[in-house]
């Protein structure tokens, strides 16, 4: 229940934020400091959750090499500007085929 | 109606593309999700209602890390506010008012906004908005669907490699940020990931991740006499370029 409860307020506040966009006065757009910062803020975190998501295990960090090769294959396709879904794929596929053979 | 020419619209093809791709993606969060302990309802109510991968994504993965709901709530929220940038940008070109832009509203995400800035007038970019929001989203809903009801009969997700997805999506989500970004950027990148790393043993799941926001406050710091480049106006098409590239 607390779960649900949680689910729910979460995705109220993310709809919150997208009507916010669509409604706010444009001129906020306008700001620079706000534009900064806002551009900012999703580099961060999205380098934090790869880090995380990556390397981290609970409170823990481990080196997982299967799950690395994943995220290298994964940075390799995007390199190569390969589109979304060969990204993803590549980066599970070879996770999957490392882990197939034995390497953890 | 229009069904022939509308499948001829490059919004439409363009919309299709992305669809399948983020199909694949949707497949990963309903594993991912009921991995965690959600049950597959739960799980399509995230991708049909919260209908933001990387939020979804950031949320089940703390919750995957037993860490706590507020974190982990916390940690999607402030992803979700990349969409607030998206909406500034969006409204003038969409022109929606009332119930259509309450509507217009849970749309508003990564794709939509890269496919309809890149649009060269206002009907074809109500069109590409309207068609990608709608076939991405049936293609994130079903196949989370599929995703999550699948895990609850297999026992071992990780010989999938489905732990890699998650870092991967949200690698392909920063990667053209980098590469259009100067050093700034990757440096805002790089403490991100490094505050995080370090904080994870001292801190619960999820608030690690929350910490490294604190690393876009460099973005206060430094060449601040130089205007903000127009490149950051066109962050949509960057973004465009990352997905369909």
């Amino acid at each position: 229940m607390t779960l649900w409860i949680a689910l729910i307020a979460t995705t109220a506040g993310c709809y919150l934020l997208k009507y916010a966009g669509l409604a706010a006065p444009r001129r906020l757009l306008d700001n620079p400091w706000l534009q900064r910062f806002a551009t900012a803020v999703p580099l961060a975190l999205l380098a934090a959750l790869i880090a995380v998501q990556a390397l981290g295990d609970g409170q823990s960090l481990s080196w997982d090499t299967a799950r690395m090769a994943g995220v290298g294959a994964a940075l390799l396709a995007l390199v190569l500007r390969a589109p979304f879904l060969v990204v993803v794929v590549a980066a599970a596929g070879t996770t999957a085929a490392l882990r197939a053979i034995g390497i953890a | 109606m229009k069904t022939f020419s509308a499948l001829r619209s490059p919004a439409v093809r363009d919309s299709l593309g992305i669809g399948v791709a983020v199909g694949a993606a949707g497949l990963a969060f309903g594993t991912a999700a009921v991995a965690a302990g959600l049950s597959p309802a739960q799980a399509l109510f995230l991708s049909l209602f919260m209908f933001t991968g990387a939020s979804q994504f950031a949320l089940v993965g703390v919750i995957a890390g037993g860490g706590s709901l507020v974190a982990g709530a916390l940690g999607a929220l402030l992803l979700g506010a990349r969409n607030t940038l998206y909406g500034l940008r969006l409204a003038d070109v969409l022109g929606y008012r009332g119930a259509r832009r309450a509507l217009a509203a849970h749309g508003v995400i990564d794709e939509t906004t890269a496919v309809t800035l890149v649009q060269p007038d206002k009907e074809s970019a109500r069109t590409a908005f309207m068609t990608t929001y709608v076939v991405l989203g049936g293609f994130w809903v079903a196949t989370t669907l599929a995703g999550a009801l699948a895990t609850d009969r297999v026992s071992d997700i990780d010989a999938f490699g489905l732990d890699a997805v998650g870092p991967a999506i949200f690698l392909g989500l920063l990667w053209p940020r980098l590469r259009e970004g100067g050093p700034r950027t990757w440096l805002i990148a790089g403490l991100g990931a490094g505050l995080a790393l370090a904080a994870t043993p001292f801190l619960p799941p999820g608030v690690p991740v929350l910490l490294a926001a604190s690393a876009a406050l460099l973005s206060f710091f430094g060449t601040a006499d130089r205007p903000v480049e127009p490149a950051d106006g066109a962050a949509g098409s960057n973004e465009a370029e990352g997905i369909r590239s």
